[in-house]
């Protein structure tokens, strides 16, 4: 059952939980400069407290996903993401609408988005059903699989609507299907079959989506229109960024942050808030402080001792990598603007803890790649 | 697997190469574009003024009252394509100045430059006729300052005014904007902080032209503190007549607590010039008037007592039983002493003077022998006790009150060298020679005696001070003095008739400042003596003391005396006034 080994700190995964602290700690501080009181006027909001506040919670509950054998994860996949639907079926009639979406479920003076733990749930889930299978998939999924694991979660987190969780969703069933080994041809099958039918059914999709999703479109081709108005936050992003130069304009000097011209500048647009007061050096660094994550997972997921164990691996860095690229790619104004939080940094109790617990998931794969047999 | 792998890896290998890239377009080739956007993404801050406290006299008549005044200023935006000529027609002054405004080192280019101050409503209208022509331009209200009663209590009111050059630069003052108005005189000065209140101010989102695009932020005002002063109006505008032409000062004090109930200083200034910014022709006229305006005679101007220093040295021989109070002297009108005769102000002599005539009278005969009895440093502890010779303490910045002098032996050799002589000691016990006071020292020793012995720091907050020193004085020294001083006024040989009163029994004591001694020769005004009084009313239980110097008034008795009656006749007729006061309809809303 639960391990607690020597091995298990001796071949603990020291690396990943220094880089995910670090991130949280450069986060905690960009948060602070990001919510200072414009023009030293009124009291600094204590969103920065509140994120340590959260750390902590999220430290403890690493710890305790990391003890905790990963394969017990296995055992219990289905029932969890069984709860993982519900819950996402009950948020559509019962949740908390906040700007425009409806995500929020409030559990007596708990509020939280199903989104960000059902997303957990999912990994947990596909890949425990793709180890299941073992060879008899033969290189292809059979109908009910999407249907269980692609097309129903989908519909559900596009109907609040949750844009960040659609694309991720869709990019962990890709992901982990490659890792299982579905055969290219029918990856790329199913993939151009996706891309065709984005203009056939884009008319659908279109009316389908909220006014202010096709505002973000529209902002996303041309954010220079009306720079008070659509595009505004892009612009205004840019303008952070562009003007933090090479060495940025040192740290609580931003100006943009704390002047509020930079909407959501300390959850989803904390990069921009970075790079204006770190500049092109400061971010390279901290691009470069992701990249060793990613490529840290990759190598977990190739070490891991089991199959489950390397889905596992494999769906939390595809998670991470995703979360960073659109969101980064959003601040930098390459992609369409997708409320999607950069991980271990955004202001967010919920995205920090589901963040951290899936650290704990891949160190847990680590420190276990020894272990040969099951307890 | 190794191939997916490789995939998974290129993917973020990808991405990340994309991301560096996009940086280095962002923060390094277009760095400057970014940068200056971000300069002009920037809050304004719009400071709106606090309405100032209000200034009351001791009887709650307001003496100030907030009024909007408008402004014209532009947008440094807006520059480009600025027709100068056009605007300096339009807002009716000469180019160049606009020119200087503009172009003046300390300009931000967020904030709105202020052109013309004090507009009137015609100003207005056609500025705002023409305002299509001048983008950027427009119009702001602001408070500004009436003083209800002009010239009356300028001196201790004080005037609000733009913010110096040199005040700019005070830390506590530094954040101000350069057109600020602070109160730069008097009371206005001294209680600026607690008039001033608290700015209201508006923080709001601007875009590049200007425009506000939302409030971030918004504080309002706080008004300002009143104060509440000692000066009784009433008081100042019966010594504005009283005084007519004259040039002088009048300082009336409450005698227990030390309140001040008038500080006059004539002539005097309009306060409601200075509101606006001062008109260069009008602050000419004020500095360049010979009759001086802007000195507060009160305060700052220092003149030989004259016999109302014969008060103090009357305490000090009683009190050191020098002298007893029937003991007589013989007045022929001079006392000879070695080769010098000193000489009685009355030609043919007193004849037979006791302690009570020797001050209805004002003998100076007398005053010589006792003096001669006393000597000078016994004079000197008394005169300093009773608080001349140094600051009475008032605040009204900017003026920098004057200290007097009471001169002794110890000062004689230290500053100018010479030995005191019996002679030195003469002319000081009648308030000649180097002694010299300003009128508010002279109505605080009225004071002091009318509150037997206590000195009071004099101020102008109602509700006044507590006694600071007390000099230690004997009853019967008291009522000697107080019985004589009444005597001056009232009695038929007393050298201030002039300011008996049928409303209150009034005690006072005439001086004159020799102004060249004796060489009577040379004509004019300007060489006429300094008129001194200082009085008290009633003579039981004393309300108000007050000193008035008279420029070039001649006698005391003759011009002085008169218009302390009549200031003292003001302060008890008050009751009167306040009727007025109620049955007036209320106009202030």
């Amino acid at each position: 059952m639960i391990a607690i080994d020597r091995r298990l700190t001796k071949n603990f995964d020291w690396l990943t939980f220094a880089i995910i602290i670090a991130l949280a700690l450069i986060g905690i501080s960009t948060i602070y400069s990001a919510t200072r009181p414009p023009a030293g006027v009124g009291e600094h909001s204590d969103f920065y407290l509140k994120q340590i506040l959260w750390l902590t919670i999220s430290i403890a509950a690493l710890f305790v996903v990391v003890f905790f054998d990963y394969r017990w994860f296995y055992k219990f996949a289905y029932p969890l993401y069984g709860i993982g639907l519900m819950l996402l079926t009950i948020v559509l009639f019962a949740g908390r609408t906040s700007l425009g979406a409806r995500r929020w479920l409030n559990i007596g003076p708990l509020s939280f988005q199903p989104s960000e733990f059902f997303r957990m749930m999912f990994i947990i889930a596909f890949s425990a059903y793709l180890v299941n299978r073992g060879e008899e998939l033969k290189g292809r999924l059979p109908a009910s699989a999407i249907f269980v694991f692609a097309l129903f979660p989908m519909i559900l987190v596009i109907k609040q609507p949750d844009l960040g969780t659609a694309i991720l969703l869709s990019a962990l069933f890709v992901s982990l299907s490659l890792a299982k080994g579905i055969s290219r041809r029918i990856m790329t099958a199913i993939l151009v079959i996706g891309l065709v039918s984005i203009p056939f059914f884009g008319n659908i999709a279109w009316d389908g989506l909220k006014d202010y999703q096709k505002n973000r479109l529209i902002a996303f081709i041309d954010p220079e229109v009306d720079p008070a108005g659509i595009g505004y936050h892009i612009a205004q992003s840019k303008i952070s960024i562009g003007s933090g130069g090479l060495t940025g304009k040192g740290y609580l000097k931003g100006t943009q942050g704390p002047l509020r011209f930079l909407p959501e500048k300390h959850t989803d647009f904390i990069f921009a808030v970075f790079a204006e007061e770190w500049g092109f050096s400061g971010s390279i660094f901290l691009v470069g402080i992701y990249l060793t994550l990613f490529l840290r997972g990759i190598d977990t997921a190739m070490k891991a001792k089991d199959e489950y164990g390397r889905l596992l691996a494999t769906g939390v860095t595809s998670m991470f990598f995703v979360y960073f690229t659109v969101n980064i790619g959003m601040t930098l104004g390459m992609t369409p603007v997708v409320g999607v939080p950069l991980p271990f940094m955004s202001y967010g109790g919920t995205s920090l803890l589901s963040n951290f617990i899936a650290a704990g998931i891949l160190i847990s794969v680590r420190t276990r790649r020894f272990e040969l047999f099951y307890p | 697997m190794i191939t997916r792998i490789k995939i998974g890896s290129l993917i973020i290998a990808a991405v990340i190469a994309l991301f560096v890239f996009r940086l280095g377009y962002l923060q390094i080739l277009h760095r400057e574009q970014y940068q200056k956007l971000s300069e002009n993404n920037r809050l304004r801050i719009i400071k709106s003024p606090a309405p100032r406290g209000i200034i009351y006299d001791r009887n709650g008549v307001p003496l100030v009252k907030n009024i909007p005044t408008f402004s014209v200023s532009i947008v440094p935006e807006n520059l480009k394509n600025l027709d100068r000529n056009a605007l300096a027609g339009l807002l009716e002054m000469p180019a160049q100045e606009i020119e200087e405004k503009l172009n003046k080192k300390d300009n931000s280019p967020f904030v709105p430059i202020k052109l013309k101050l004090g507009l009137n409503f015609n100003d207005i209208a056609r500025i705002e006729a023409m305002r299509s022509d001048f983008p950027g331009l427009f119009v702001e209200t602001e408070v500004g300052r009436e003083y209800l009663f002009g010239k009356s209590g300028s001196h201790v009111i004080g005037y609000l005014g733009k913010i110096t050059q040199a005040q700019l630069t005070r830390p506590d003052l530094k954040h101000f904007p350069p057109d600020a108005l602070i109160g730069q005189w008097g009371a206005e000065a001294l209680h600026d902080e607690r008039l001033r209140g608290t700015p209201g101010e508006r923080i709001v989102e601007i875009d590049a032209l200007g425009r506000e695009l939302r409030l971030i932020q918004q504080k309002q005002a706080i008004k300002g503190g009143d104060i509440h002063l000692s000066i009784d109006i009433n008081i100042h505008k019966a010594i504005e007549n009283a005084f007519g032409e004259k040039a002088g000062a009048l300082v009336a004090i409450k005698p227990a607590s030390g309140e001040i109930l008038a500080l006059e200083s004539l002539p005097s200034f309009d306060p409601n010039v200075f509101v606006m910014g001062v008109a260069p022709q009008d602050w000419k006229a004020l500095t360049e008037n010979k009759k001086k305006p802007l000195l507060n005679r009160a305060l700052q101007s220092q003149y030989p007592p004259g016999s109302t220093f014969k008060i103090v040295t009357a305490i000090t021989a009683l009190e050191e039983e020098a002298v007893k109070p029937d003991m007589k002297f013989t007045c022929t009108g001079g006392l000879g002493f070695g080769k010098w005769t000193f000489g009685c102000w009355k030609k043919g002599g007193h004849g037979s003077v006791d302690f009570h005539r020797g001050i209805v009278e004002s003998c100076d005969v007398y005053f010589y022998e006792v003096g001669k009895r006393l000597g000078m440093d016994k004079i000197y502890k008394y005169a300093v006790a009773l608080g001349l010779g140094k600051e009475t303490g008032v605040e009204l910045p900017p003026v920098k009150e004057s200290k007097g002098l009471v001169p002794n032996p110890q000062w004689k050799r230290e500053k100018k060298k010479l030995s005191w002589f019996l002679g030195d000691t003469f002319i000081s016990a009648i308030g000649q020679g180097f002694v010299s006071t300003t009128p508010i020292q002279m109505a605080s020793v009225m004071a002091a005696v009318a509150n037997n012995g206590s000195v009071c720091k004099p101020t102008l907050i109602k509700g006044g001070s507590l006694p600071k020193d007390a000099v230690k004085l004997k009853p019967e020294t008291i009522k000697m003095i107080k019985d004589a001083l009444q005597g001056v006024v009232n009695e038929p040989n007393g050298t201030a008739k002039g300011a008996k009163s049928a409303i209150v029994l009034t005690g006072g004591k005439t001086g004159t400042a020799q102004v060249v001694s004796k060489r009577k020769g040379l004509g004019g005004e300007r060489f006429m003596d300094h008129a001194w009084f200082v009085a008290f009313a009633p003579v039981e239980n004393p309300e108000i003391a007050v000193a008035v110097f008279v420029e070039h008034g001649g006698g005391g008795g003759a011009v002085a005396a008169p218009i302390a009656k009549k200031a003292i006749e003001a302060y008890f007729k008050k009751e009167d006034t306040k009727k007025e006061q109620e049955n007036r309809p209320n106009d202030s809303d």
